[in-house]
């Protein structure tokens, strides 16, 4: 039987959406698996993040300590050698914490690691088989590691169903004493919010948002002049915010803004996980995309296969004469 | 400061229709179009920034076959000084932490003070960088997108978090960290920056040059394994518009219209 422990991201002691997720993760490995949370923190946001967690996990082991105030990585993969057995199933989520945690902590934990999990087969002996994405979503694969000295995988925020009721009644077990020596060559010193900029992209409920596809500066005029004529803002995916065509307040995705509009025309994006888990509130999806094997076209509601340097300007015309 | 930026060549998705095979478990490779990583690239033109102000050398490596060379030349010719290819056979079907270990050998063979990789690759594993610096025992940072050299063998380091935000850290060098894209804006390779450095001799190292038991590394070595490829099946998917361009645009509107998409 797997011995499966999840780590619970949480913000001020609230936890995050994956410390649901891990539940249904978990009995796709092993219906019968016995899995342990695992809270690190400090003070009443860590007493308040582990007494949540009882009501879905029978064991919550919570490591506090000033040194894990801040969720540091580099700290806590410390805590976490001298905690975990040998034969641990570890879970953490697939974001920019768990990016900077799992692949060290398999390394010291001497286990196999895979990240990125979208769905899991379940284990076969020791031979757990999950499945991820390659190239921006446009193929998945099967993927097979061996776990029987454990392992560590992420699992991708959003791909699995949250647990609904939590009525686990476990119990909190305290193993700070066991965390060991914390110290780390790596200091945390602050967090800076990100620049509020012009426009709020998470006002409108249109957004006309581009990607990669409208291939040039100069091009982002004839975003904005079909935005204007549907009286709509022009949004973007990251690449066009790193040529810095537009402003960082107006990309949406995991490390921009989450919008809720009701219409998003998403032009010439190809529909990576980071860029659409910024889009929240189902809105009705429009892909224009000249790939017709753009993985966009799995989730959008209404999908074109067009060159929307050509599709944009046209459909501008149109929307005017109405 | 010395400094390596591992690199990686990967199919282009800027350019690519991609294809499987018959089989099904591979993707088509006959006539894909490969590039550098997207990350890389920031990766190297961070370390010739951090160069040019402080002096030092910038090397770039990378783990593949004899056409991941031409990785290396574009990755010099903008200004990267040294370039090393580990090559061996036994490398063929490495995991990340093969890849990683293979990595480790050629970090210590020389005296790095700043490791860099990009934040992820083509298999959006974003695995190797903090792989490779637990083996290092080095400190690591992911998803890097500031950097400030400062004394006293330290280094400020931004990462980027989510909604946008920044995490600062103070790191002791050496490190090992992954850069994430906007950084910095990575210079342009023309046709003769690439020409100037066509003849300059890149090292080739294979297994028993960086002291690496065959078995442990690649297919042999590797505990992770990659079945298969497949389309992924997500349920509906889009309703697809179809006709010329006035039908498809006569259809949006309606749809738009009821959705609310039209002011
Ligand atoms: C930690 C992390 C956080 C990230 N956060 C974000 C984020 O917040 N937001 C975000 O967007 N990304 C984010 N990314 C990047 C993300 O992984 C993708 O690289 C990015 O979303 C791709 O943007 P894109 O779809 O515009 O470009 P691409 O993936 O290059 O897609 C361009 C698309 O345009 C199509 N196309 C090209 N030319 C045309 C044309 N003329 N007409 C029609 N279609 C055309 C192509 O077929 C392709 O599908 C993040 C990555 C990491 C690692
Ligand atoms: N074969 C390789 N050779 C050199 N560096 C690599 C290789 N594979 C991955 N890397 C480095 O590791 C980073 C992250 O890749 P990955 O962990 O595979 O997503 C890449 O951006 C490279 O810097």
């Amino acid at each position: 039987m797997a011995r499966i422990f999840a780590y619970i991201p949480h913000k001020e002691g609230a936890a995050e959406d994956v410390a649901y997720e891990y539940i249904t993760a978990a009995a796709k490995i092993d219906p019968n698996a016995q899995v342990t949370a695992i809270v690190t923190g400090h003070g009443d946001a860590l007493d308040k993040a582990a007494g949540e967690m009882t009501a879905y996990f029978k064991e919550v082991i919570k490591i506090g300590g000033e040194e894990l105030a801040y969720p540091n990585a580099e700290v806590i993969r410390k805590a976490l050698v001298n905690i975990l057995p040998a034969d641990a199933v570890f879970m953490g989520p697939h974001n920019t914490f768990g990016m900077d945690l799992a692949p060290g902590l398999s390394v010291k934990l001497d286990s196999p690691s895979v990240s990125d999990v979208v769905d899991i087969e379940g284990m076969d002996g020791s031979t757990l088989k999950v499945v991820r994405e390659v190239l921006g979503g446009q193929f998945s694969t099967h993927v097979t590691c061996d776990a029987a000295n454990g392992a560590v995988i992420t699992i991708r925020p959003g791909a699995f169903e949250p647990a609904e009721s939590g009525s686990a009644g476990g119990e909190v077990v305290d193993k700070s004493g066991d965390a060991g020596d914390l110290t780390a060559k790596r200091r945390f010193l602050e967090v800076l919010e990100a620049e509020i900029g012009e426009v709020d992209i998470t006002k409108s409920d249109v957004l006309v948002s581009v990607g990669r596809g409208i291939e040039e500066e100069e091009n982002i005029e004839i975003a904005q002049e079909l935005a204007e004529a549907m009286g709509a803002v022009v949004s973007c995916s990251r690449p066009i915010v790193d040529a810095h065509w537009l402003e960082k307040s107006r990309q949406v995705g995991t490390s921009g803004q989450t919008v809720k509009p009701k219409v998003y025309m998403a032009m010439g994006i190809s529909g990576s996980f980071q860029h659409m888990g910024g889009i929240k509130g189902k809105p009705f999806i429009v892909a224009v995309n000249k790939n017709p094997k753009a993985p966009i076209f799995q989730v959008a509601d209404v999908g074109i296969v067009e060159d929307i340097l050509e599709f944009m300007p046209e459909l501008a015309e149109k929307v005017k004469e109405l | 400061m010395e400094i390596l930026v591992c690199v990686k060549r990967v199919p282009d998705t800027a350019e690519n229709e991609f294809e499987l095979n018959s089989e099904g478990n591979d993707l088509d490779r006959d006539d894909l179009v490969y590039s550098v990583n997207e990350w890389d690239n920031y990766a190297v033109e961070e370390a010739i920034q951090i160069v040019d102000k402080v002096g030092g050398n910038v090397t770039v490596v990378t783990v593949g076959d004899d056409e991941s060379e031409e990785v290396l030349r574009r990755e010099m010719a903008m200004g990267a000084n040294n370039g090393v290819l580990l090559s061996d056979d036994a490398f063929e079907g490495s995991d990340c932490r093969s890849i990683a270990a293979i990595l480790k050998a050629e970090v210590e063979s020389g005296a790095y003070d700043l490791i860099m990789t990009g934040a992820q690759a083509d298999d959006g594993a974003a695995e190797v960088g903090g792989m490779l610096a637990a083996m290092l025992d080095m400190p690591y940072a992911s998803l890097v997108n500031e950097i400030e050299i400062r004394d006293g063998g330290k280094i400020k380091a931004g990462r980027e978090i989510e909604g946008g935000n920044q995490e600062m850290n103070e790191i002791e060098l050496p490190c090992v960290l992954s850069i994430q894209t906007g950084i910095n804006e990575p210079r342009y390779v023309g046709i003769r920056g690439i020409r100037k450095v066509a003849k300059v001799e890149i090292p080739t190292k294979s297994a028993s040059d960086l002291g690496i038991e065959e078995n442990s590394v690649g297919e042999k070595g590797s505990k992770v394994k990659r079945l298969d490829y497949f389309v992924p099946d997500l349920g509906e998917g889009a309703e697809m518009l179809e006709g010329s361009t006035d039908e498809i645009i006569e259809k949006l509107i309606e749809k738009l219209k009821s959705k609310g998409g039209l002011g």
